[in-house]
């Protein structure tokens, strides 16, 4: 057969045949072996976990895929909770018609990220439905949190500085780009951050929060952190760094970088002293490669000259005309979904 | 020389009398708020958003008319983002899709065409809306259907001219001392458009561009022209005192001048392009598509869009009115005002 | 709804152009100006609407000195 037919959700021998053709080959291990209704791993620090669901189409895009996306949006949850990525689970919906070498380059690719980004994946389910060919994932991830981390936008300081891991919008645009008869060459971001986030807390970089930027943009990730910290964050729009082809991108389709989802970058916040050396092992750390200072956490005097009321956990830009800009999250549905 | 920081310098530190100034474009209001120019102004200095976003003056009339025409089973309604979450007097284009009825969303109207030879047996109605920058490209959409011979093709409009509603407000009384002319629409039309404006009412117009710097330079040019009634361009790089006669010359092959209805101003005569009579097949009916229904009766989009309430005066706004739960226009479109205040706060 | 955006022509069509954006390739209805490869264009709505002159940048300038002066 060469195409997903109801039959591969009967929980027969079809079934069985297709966990055994496709998803062991790729996602052996130890763990996934033993076939259980559960898997049982080794454990014992603190955990972080998180669930998430892609539903990207389409599912292949310039360089990445639903399957390495599912991967690494996992791992950068756990991540940015100071966690170090150790098991996921993954539940596939496959959608009646899905030609069944699609679906192995997305459960290759998925093998192949998991490898990258040094996490397990220890349990999973199939099912099929009705559709078109479509094909969605759920994924829980399981990291370990060492001792004494205490990672989370509740430690941002007055005066901290922030960082951004490289440019704004490339997965969004790509994403936007294959539907769209716009030919460019914008590949999309989607990559596990583990290096990034290993080397800074490595070197004993004291980070205060850090956030993967997705759905929403840097706009909606900021706010959000800027909320839940209490403080006023201030981005510098002549810094924020946009690749020229994803800026006049955005220009020709009405829409505006700061909301536009990445799925490879990370937001830093930690205190100034520690801000160019977190810089330079960033920019040494694979995928980090153009990362730069974008912003602050305002301090009194800041806050006073500006204007703005203090510890109103706002977000705001500066505008290449010197103009300020308070940012909200993004407001309505934007656009069509992203991941 | 006038450089940057000596125009941000006189335009923070003016201190006359209060000017009101209009940016007439929805691209222009979003522009501006966009950039934070209201920060780098004198408080003496206020900006005030015009009747210039397409989708915010179309009457509900209109957005009933394309919903009954994406439910008929033959047909399938073509359109930019903008107008589809607008709503209609019961529901938004956005609805009906969900519900079933055809809509399909496009950045070029020039897509209808290949999509009318997909499915020829299909009829496809474009929601052609939009001011005088659009309008030549609905013209050149004409001229490819007639050369390409494509019979499955209608337009469904509501075209609106700018100097029309300029001269509208004015002669209402608006209260303004200069006015951001609109940089695209004059890209078409030429600066001159607003040259007879200028003079009868004795308002300076600066042809402004989309940057923040076109911008601020434009805001300092009208300051400095204060009490002329001239038109002045600072966005030679796009606009010529002439504009596009190629443009203007397909306007004029197949639309002509005729009275318009706009959400919360009534009918203008004279504002509005609709297709000739020898075009006539290829309108989806656009006449009498007048009627305006207002969902909350304290909705104040009319006096938004004439610049005589701030979006912040209406006693909906960011109450009842969100962009997710918009009670009138000016809260739907991107470019709407009271979108755009509420977005960039 | 008026946005548009300048790019540079670099292939020309029959009733069309190909319009660069730094590296972004869009294929323009070109009826309403007369275009040739190296132009710089103004895109609108999927379509040409004007060419865009880098030279007249110095317009603006002096017309700026001129406003200025005026006060």
């Amino acid at each position: 057969m060469e195409k997903i037919e109801m039959i591969h959700g009967s929980g027969g021998q079809a079934t069985s045949d297709l966990i055994r053709e496709v998803f062991v080959k790729e996602f052996w291990n130890g763990y996934l072996a033993q076939m259980n209704d559960a898997a049982v791993v080794a454990g014992g620090a603190e955990l972080a976990l998180t669930t998430d669901s892609f539903v990207v189409k389409p599912l292949f895009f310039q360089d990445g895929d639903i399957g390495r996306l599912a991967v690494a949006g996992t791992v950068n949850d756990l991540l940015m909770r100071g966690a170090v990525p150790e098991y996921m689970t993954v539940g596939f919906i496959l959608e009646e018609g899905l030609p069944i070498s699609d679906l192995k380059k997305i459960v290759h690719s998925m093998a192949k990220t998991a490898e990258e980004a040094g996490i397990l994946i220890v349990a999973g389910d199939t099912k099929v439905v009705d559709g078109n060919g479509g094909l969605y994932i759920n994924t829980t991830g399981v990291g370990f949190v060492p001792a004494g981390m205490e990672i989370s936008p509740a430690r941002i300081e007055k005066g901290d500085v922030v960082l951004v891991s490289g440019n704004l919008g490339d997965h969004h645009a790509a994403i936007l780009s294959s539907r769209m008869s716009i030919e460019n060459e914008i590949a999309s971001d989607c990559a596990p951050l583990n290096d990034i986030v290993r080397s800074l807390i490595n070197e004993g970089i004291p980070v205060h929060a850090m956030r993967d930027i997705t759905r929403g943009g840097i706009a909606t990730v900021c706010k959000e952190m800027a909320v839940q910290s209490g403080k006023a964050m201030l981005l510098s729009e002549e810094l924020l760094p946009v690749n020229p082809q994803v800026k006049d991108f955005c220009a020709l389709t009405g829409l505006d970088p700061l909301y536009m989802g990445n799925e490879g970058k990370m937001i830093c916040i930690l205190p100034e002293e520690s801000a160019e050396k977190a810089l330079s092992i960033m920019k040494k750390a694979h995928y980090g490669e153009n990362a730069c200072r974008i912003g602050k956490i305002l301090r009194f005097e800041e806050e006073e000259e500006l204007q703005i009321a203090p510890d109103i956990g706002e977000l705001f830009l500066k505008t290449a005309i010197g103009g300020l800009r308070k940012l909200s999250v993004l407001q309505g549905e934007g656009l069509p979904r992203i991941c | 020389m006038t450089d940057l920081a000596e125009m941000k310098r006189f335009l923070s530190q003016y201190d006359g009398p209060e000017l009101r100034i209009m940016e007439i474009c929805g691209s222009h209001t979003a522009a501006i708020a966009k950039s934070g120019i209201k920060t780098l102004l004198s408080p003496k200095i206020r900006l005030i958003s015009g009747p210039g976003c397409p989708v915010c003056v179309t009457p509900t009339a209109y957005v009933d008319r394309a919903i009954a025409l994406a439910k008929r089973e033959d047909t399938c309604l073509v359109t930019f983002g903008d107008l589809i979450r607008v709503p209609g007097s019961a529901e938004t284009l956005s609805a009906a899709k969900g519900a079933g009825a055809r809509v399909e969303m496009v950045y070029a109207p020039a897509d209808v065409v290949a999509m009318a030879k997909t499915e020829p047996e299909k009829q496809f109605v474009f929601a052609a809306i939009g001011f005088e920058t659009t309008m030549p490209v609905y013209a050149l959409l004409m001229e490819e259907l007639l050369r390409e011979e494509v019979k499955n093709v209608r337009l469904l409009t509501a075209l609106k001219t700018m100097p029309a509603a300029v001269s509208y407000l004015l002669d209402s009384g608006a209260d303004l001392q200069g006015f951001l002319a609109p940089g695209h629409v004059c890209a078409v039309t030429g600066s001159e458009a607003f040259v007879p404006l200028a003079e009868k009412y004795g308002i300076p117009f600066a042809v402004a561009g989309f940057e923040g710097e076109e911008l601020l330079a434009a805001l300092y040019g009208l300051l400095r022209m204060q009490g002329k009634g001239t038109v002045k361009n600072f966005y030679p790089t796009v606009v010529t005192a002439e504009g596009n006669p190629k443009a203007k010359a397909m306007i004029e092959r197949y639309f002509q001048p005729t009275d318009a209805a706009w959400r919360g101003l009534g009918i203008i005569p004279g504002s509005g392009m609709c297709l000739r009579p020898a075009y006539a097949a290829f309108d989806a009916g656009s006449s009498d598509l007048t009627e305006d229904h207002q969902h909350n009766p304290a909705c104040r989009c009319g006096q938004v869009l004439t610049g005589k309430l701030a979006p912040t005066d209406c006693p909906l706004f960011g109450k009842i009115c969100t962009p997710l739960t918009p009670q009138g226009a000016c809260m739907v479109s991107e470019e709407g005002s009271c979108h755009t205040a509420i977005r960039y706060a | 709804m008026c946005v548009a955006y300048p790019g540079t022509v670099i292939k020309v069509q029959p009733h069309t152009a190909t319009v660069d954006f730094n590296g972004n390739h869009v294929e323009a209805r070109s009826g309403l100006v007369e275009v040739a490869v190296g132009d710089r264009v103004l895109v609108h709505a999927g379509c040409i609407l004007q060419k865009v002159s880098e030279r007249e940048a110095a317009e603006l300038e002096s017309l700026m000195e001129e406003v200025g002066a005026d006060a």
